[in-house]
């Protein structure tokens, strides 16, 4: 019966921490809109979750984009299909690879640096000495950050695309020889605005939202230690990489099943 | 025993308060009056949830049972907006100071004016220069705060709580982990904010003899509840022995040297029959 | 705004931010995807098959390996049973011979099927509605092995490229 109850325990708690994430979203979404009005706080969170991020991840974009140029090409040339390297190359990018690596490293390096800020303003009565200056740290503090992830990693992850796409034309074109116009004309005819551009923007605004929810979460709910804090960034960091990879299944299934 | 013409009107007022946190009982009927335009201490062992009243006081707890009254609202039963305004009028000194570490010591000065007022920056750069000056901190207005000293950072921190002009201004320890002269500084300026801006004024503290130092009137809590009050006089004249072990700092009392533990002997494997043997 | 906690080099990198963000949006719909060349106005042009094999609508239209169009529509004709391709061929190109003719063609040996277009020699061009006459239709390959392995030293196989 011990085992039972252990895991009756953890299921308990589980979802006792789920509520609990819900009602600060709740709050948070709240917040949001109440600091539209004051958008440069927002656009302060955008420099330091996205312009902090743009570097790392159009770096990554480009080496992935060559990795991809380089196998997807040793693959095709077996059906002398490399023809279809840009196709190839364009589809996992938009589809896959942009939306889902671009959020993990988001998460690595904004969705950890948030629950950090967020853990250690909380540590040091920051918080609570907003509530007692009668500023509202939802809106104040969660609100903007909020809102500048989910606006941050779509453009992120098109960045990653975009300079992907070009990784594995520097590689195709420029070492493997296939026909500049062939490369970029099987990928045009081949990719659709809708189904594959558009599918991928949104799961990426998808990931931003859970990434940037889960870190302020666990930011605002840590333990107002030197230990919790970092606990609670290794929780951002690994729940929403789960999240991220699991979401991502879910969404292809649901986008691209169908069509 | 509480002198009458004191507590004519009183700023805040515990009416039986019963609180407990974690499964942890820490107010068991708490009375207490805070006189108006003074500065009261409140004195307690570390743990004795002297700071939980602050906290009720502010509205980020609420009692289980009972009232905390100020200015005769009880402030568990105001709404989110109402508590927000009754915040405007009261200002708080966090033990950790709790300056925001992404902002200059001028802008954490500011940061009340700028979020509660729609002041012109001209204006706004008077009134934080003022504040400053009264701490003496004026000369320190572009530092970060990380760079200022412990009682600094806790000088900054009170220029930005007395921003607003509140009524009222709340002191969490706030002579915790000073040296001697910071600390003289900070009873200094206690007790001269509150009667230059006509302040009231609670200090949390288990600090005896700055304690004593700056109240006009003074509480001492145990066990949830008050276990003593007076001006600084009557309460270091009391016969009470739970007050005569605090203010005098006797190790042992009615508050236990020993953490409730079984028998000595007992607990070392040493049994009374086979000790007596 | 009244905050003054934002200096002027964060706007600046926001914008620079904001900007790197939209131009790859930009990239992904006209350069990666179809949006771009789908843009412009185009004139529909039939032409029937026995079989367009693997043929997808939106593959390319080529006359001598160049995009002219693509393929709008596929559909079936319910009186024979024959494949009708829609052609959305680019405005631009409105001087297609009518005696043009269409086949479909892979790229690559097992690469993505198209369009070709061979023109003719007539005079008159070919117009919105039109109808290509001559068509060749797509090789599947596991007929044309069957037909090898079964056929093979009998007589040629009856329908070849």
């Amino acid at each position: 019966m011990k085992p039972l109850a252990a895991l009756g325990r953890w299921v308990l708690a589980a979802l006792a921490r789920l509520g609990a994430a819900v009602l600060f979203l709740l709050r948070a979404l709240g917040g949001s809109v109440r600091v539209l009005p004051r958008f440069s706080l927002v656009l302060e969170q955008l420099y330091c979750l996205g312009v902090l991020t743009m570097l790392i991840t159009v770096v990554s974009g480009l080496f992935v984009g060559m990795v991809l140029g380089l196998q997807g090409y040793y693959q095709l040339v077996n059906f002398s299909a490399e023809s279809s390297l840009g196709l190839v190359v364009a589809l996992f990018l938009v589809r896959e690879l942009g939306p889902v690596l671009s959020a993990l490293l988001f998460a690595g390096r904004a969705g950890s640096a948030l629950t950090g800020e967020i853990g250690l303003m909380k540590a040091t009565e920051q918080l609570s000495a907003m509530e007692m200056m009668a500023v509202d740290p939802i809106v104040r503090i969660i609100g903007p950050r909020l809102l500048a992830g989910v606006l941050a990693m779509p453009l992120l992850a098109a960045m990653f695309s975009a300079v992907g796409v070009l990784g594995g034309y520097l590689i195709g074109h420029g070492q493997f020889g296939v026909d500049a116009g062939v490369y970029w004309s099987s990928m045009q005819n081949g990719v659709e605005l809708f189904a594959d551009v558009l599918n991928g923007i949104i799961k990426s605004v998808v990931f931003g939202f859970v990434i940037t929810w889960v870190a302020l979460f666990e930011g605002y709910h840590a333990t107002p230690t030197s230990e919790g804090v970092s606990r609670a960034t290794t929780r951002t960091v690994v729940t929403s990489s789960l999240a991220i990879l699991g979401g991502d299944y879910i969404l292809t299934a649901l986008m691209f099943g169908g069509w | 025993m509480p002198a009458p013409e004191l507590f004519a009107d009183p700023i805040v007022e515990a009416k039986d308060v019963h609180f407990s946190f974690a499964q942890q009982s820490i107010y068991r009927g708490l009375n207490l009056l805070i006189p108006r335009g003074k500065v009261t201490v409140i004195m307690g062992a570390s743990g004795c949830g002297k700071s939980t009243f602050l906290s009720l006081l502010g509205g980020r707890l609420q009692p289980s049972s009972g009232q905390v009254l100020f200015d005769g609202q009880s402030v568990a039963a105001l709404s989110n907006n109402q508590l927000f305004a009754m915040r405007r009028k009261m200002g708080m000194l966090f033990q950790s100071s709790a300056l925001l570490t992404d902002l200059s010591v001028f802008e954490n000065v500011a940061f009340p004016l700028r979020e509660q007022t729609d002041l012109p920056e001209a204006l706004i750069r008077i009134l934080v220069l003022l504040k400053l000056e009264m701490v003496g901190l004026r000369g320190a207005r572009a530092v970060m705060p990380g760079e200022l000293s412990g009682g600094m950072q806790r000088r900054v921190a009170l220029a930005r709580a007395i921003a607003l002009d509140p009524k009222m201004v709340l002191y969490d320890e706030p002579f915790v982990g000073l040296d001697p002269i910071s600390m003289g500084v900070i009873v200094k300026l206690i007790r001269e904010l509150n009667d230059a801006l006509g302040l009231t004024s609670i200090v949390v503290t288990h600090d005896v003899v700055e304690g004593r130092a700056i109240a006009d009137y003074l509480y001492l809590l145990g066990g949830g509840k008050v276990i003593g009050q007076g001006t600084a006089d009557e309460i270091s004249r009391s016969t009470l022995p739970e007050v005569r072990q605090f203010m005098n700092g006797l190790p042992d009392g009615p508050v236990e040297y020993h953490y409730p533990a079984t028998e000595y002997r007992r607990d070392l494997g040493l049994t009374p029959e086979r000790a007596a043997r | 705004m009244k905050h003054k906690g934002i200096g002027r080099g964060i706007e600046i990198w926001v914008g620079v931010f904001v900007l790197g963000g939209l131009a790859a949006l930009a990239m992904l719909a006209m350069q990666v995807s179809d949006a771009g060349g789908g843009g412009g106005a185009t004139f529909r042009v039939h032409a029937d098959f026995s079989n367009v094999g693997g043929l997808n609508e939106k593959a390319p239209v080529m006359v001598g390996g160049v995009r002219i169009g693509r393929v709008g529509e596929i559909s079936i004709n319910k009186e024979n049973y024959r494949a009708v391709v829609g052609m959305d061929i680019n405005a631009g190109y409105d001087n297609l011979p009518i005696d043009t003719s269409a086949s479909i063609l892979t790229a690559g040996l097992l690469g993505a099927q198209y369009v070709g277009l061979q023109p003719g020699a007539e005079e008159f061009y070919l117009q919105h509605g039109d109808r290509v006459a001559i068509t060749q239709s797509a090789i599947q390959l596991e007929s044309l092995i069957s037909q090898f392995m079964f056929s093979q030293g009998k007589s040629k196989p009856s329908e070849s490229p």
